[in-house]
């Protein structure tokens, strides 16, 4: 009698566990998972404006997706993404890797560590777009990069760093560098903190030297929290928008060869090109599914079986 | 032994030198955008570096709020939404967290895995939908587009869950069960005061991922006096501004990031602790 009563008493609290999730849920529907319904299907009708007259909507299957390809820009704005991305992310994840393996490095002894964390970990948290603004300020041709360039020697006084490829390039990549290897460095360390300290001693005693133990021991141990970020990164780097938009004022010059994927998208939504932005949308979304399913096998996987 | 020594020397010379490199590397961009902030137009416009501080930050001050953009209308815009963002954010992720952690229901383990299924789907590859969905809804030119959806945020839900799988003991709920009070008192009096270090490093979070935001905002508020801080950046750069005041445009960007920047020094500590909290289990 009593068992049924505690039992039912159980029975009685655990539909709170509904209630409780219902706000989550009432929000996820709305905003995300019936916008998302929606980009879907209008991935699939020829929606756009052209001039002032509206052109559909009309049921056109996949010829959108098939739009998409024919004409050769997913492939170059993919491989802008991709170049701006890689070219960020080698710098971030050596000097993250360097940083992290010296911060818990205990032979070494670091002092001011509190500080140096907190300084490069800084420009995470700063407005991206109002980094980018700076940016764009200090190179342009009036601005005191570009003149202490000019006075050191190092350029030509007309040369715009807005003007080139390469320089555009590198300071969108330079950007992301500064602001994610602060991020990356602290999730590394916390990795190799993680390491069980009594494989370095029996390491140390066996004579292995420091670059022998960060290749032999730290490395391997450390490679699902480096997946976890590599993977992470490159979710993030598909979406980069903010830096190159504001630094580019949404041109993506020179050229459109510093145009990303978002930017590109970003472009059909303020044009109302419907069809193509859900086809652009769609890819997008199976992309970063995939390689999200690799991060959820990194972190929930031993979640939800506790 | 002597040899060891001198290599550790070495080593550690190495690792401040490079430290140090990348301290300025960090730091150098906002010191001239403080300098440059407090230099007249035209000592802007002729001598392009400068080092030392010069004495016009309130002129561009005044100059920027007198201007053509409703800046401080956009800092106060930016304020509530980040506030209400951070507020109900971490509230309704913990509510959430806690209907996990707490009770066992069917469906459980289908809706937590979902919910950490979703985590890394970006907001951008819905944003036609939604846009489209709020100009239906008659939302534009709205603050709830920006606030509401953060109330569903995965990754603040991770982090809680995880935050009351250590320090949420299941005997505590059961006491207060017996003493006779209801589910939703046990809630809000006595796990979101326990819940309070890891909500506050939520708080901070989504305060300053909403406050940077820009890409949803910037496709929902088109009236002037509605658009946040973010928003205003980008019509400046839109603006071909190069001929106008610099001075006004350093104190915009420097009017747009100290706010966080001092937050930062002052929590600096919660903060870096909380970045990796809910990372990888390794």
């Amino acid at each position: 009698m009593s068992s049924k009563k505690s039992s039912s008493r159980i029975m009685r609290h655990n539909k709170y566990g509904y209630i409780f999730l219902l706000p989550f849920m009432i929000v996820f529907v709305i905003f995300q998972l019936i916008p998302l319904i929606s980009t879907i299907y209008n991935s699939f009708f020829e929606n756009y404006m052209s001039g002032l007259m509206q052109i559909g909507p009309n049921f056109i299957g996949f010829a959108n997706y098939a739009k998409l390809f024919s004409s050769g820009e997913i492939e170059k704005y993919t491989a802008n993404t991709m170049i701006m991305w890689i070219a960020g992310f080698i710098p971030q994840i050596i000097v993250s890797l360097l940083l992290a393996a010296w911060f818990t490095d205990p032979s070494l002894r670091l002092k001011g560590q509190r500080f140096f964390k907190t300084v490069i970990y800084l420009p995470n948290l700063i407005m991206a777009s109002a980094f980018a603004l700076l940016f764009f300020t200090l190179f342009s041709t009036v601005g005191p990069i570009h003149s202490i360039a000019v006075n050191l020697g190092w350029i030509d006084q007309s040369f715009d760093f807005m003007k080139s490829t390469a320089s555009v390039r590198t300071l969108i990549a330079m950007m992301n560098f500064l602001m994610w290897f602060g991020n990356t460095t602290l999730l590394l360390m916390s990795g190799m903190m993680g390491i069980d300290q009594s494989l370095f001693e029996a390491a140390e005693v066996d004579g292995a030297t420091a670059t022998q133990i960060f290749w032999k021991i730290t490395m391997p141990l450390l490679r699902p929290i480096f997946v976890y970020v590599l993977i992470t990164s490159l979710i993030g780097g598909l979406q980069m928008f903010d830096v190159p938009q504001i630094l580019t004022n949404g041109d993506g010059g020179p050229a459109r060869t510093t145009m990303t994927l978002i930017m590109w998208l970003n472009k059909h939504l303020y044009s109302k090109n419907y069809g193509l932005a859900g086809a652009l949308s769609v890819i997008l979304l199976i992309i970063t599914g995939i390689l999200s399913i690799v991060v959820f096998k990194l972190t929930a996987e031993k979640e939800v079986k506790a | 032994m002597e040899k060891e020594k001198g290599s550790v020397h070495a080593r550690r010379f190495i690792a401040y030198l490079v430290l140090i490199i990348l301290t300025v590397l960090c730091l150098v961009w906002f010191y001239i955008l403080i300098i440059n902030a407090t230099r007249s137009k035209n000592d802007l416009r002729v001598n392009g570096f400068s080092a030392i501080p010069s004495t016009h930050l309130m002129e561009n001050l005044n100059n920027l709020f007198h201007g053509t953009q409703p800046v401080l209308r956009g800092m106060l815009n930016s304020i509530i939404v980040a506030g209400c963002s951070a507020f109900l954010g971490t509230y309704f992720s913990t509510m959430t967290a806690y209907a996990i952690h707490a009770y066992r229901f069917k469906g459980r383990k289908f809706i937590y895995t979902f919910i950490l299924a979703i985590m890394m789907i970006p907001t951008q590859v819905s944003a036609l939908g939604f846009v489209d969905l709020m100009r239906k809804m008659k939302l534009m030119n709205n603050f709830i587009p920006l606030i509401i959806p953060s109330m569903a945020a995965p990754v603040v839900f991770f982090y809680m869950k995880q935050y009351m799988d250590s320090n949420l003991p299941g005997s505590l709920i059961e006491a207060a069960r017996i003493d006779g009070a209801s589910e939703f008192h046990i809630f809000n009096r006595i796990v979101v005061p326990l819940m309070k270090p890891a909500i506050s490093v939520q708080a901070i979070f989504t305060f300053v991922s909403s406050w940077n935001n820009y890409f949803i905002p910037s496709l929902i508020l088109k009236d002037e006096n509605m658009k946040t801080l973010p928003v205003l950046i980008a019509e400046l750069r839109s603006a071909d501004f190069l001929k106008f005041d610099m001075g006004q445009v350093y104190a915009m960007i420097a009017f747009s990031i100290f706010p966080v920047i001092i937050v930062y020094l002052f929590l600096s500590r919660n903060i870096v602790g909380g970045v990796t909290a809910g990372g990888v289990k390794e």
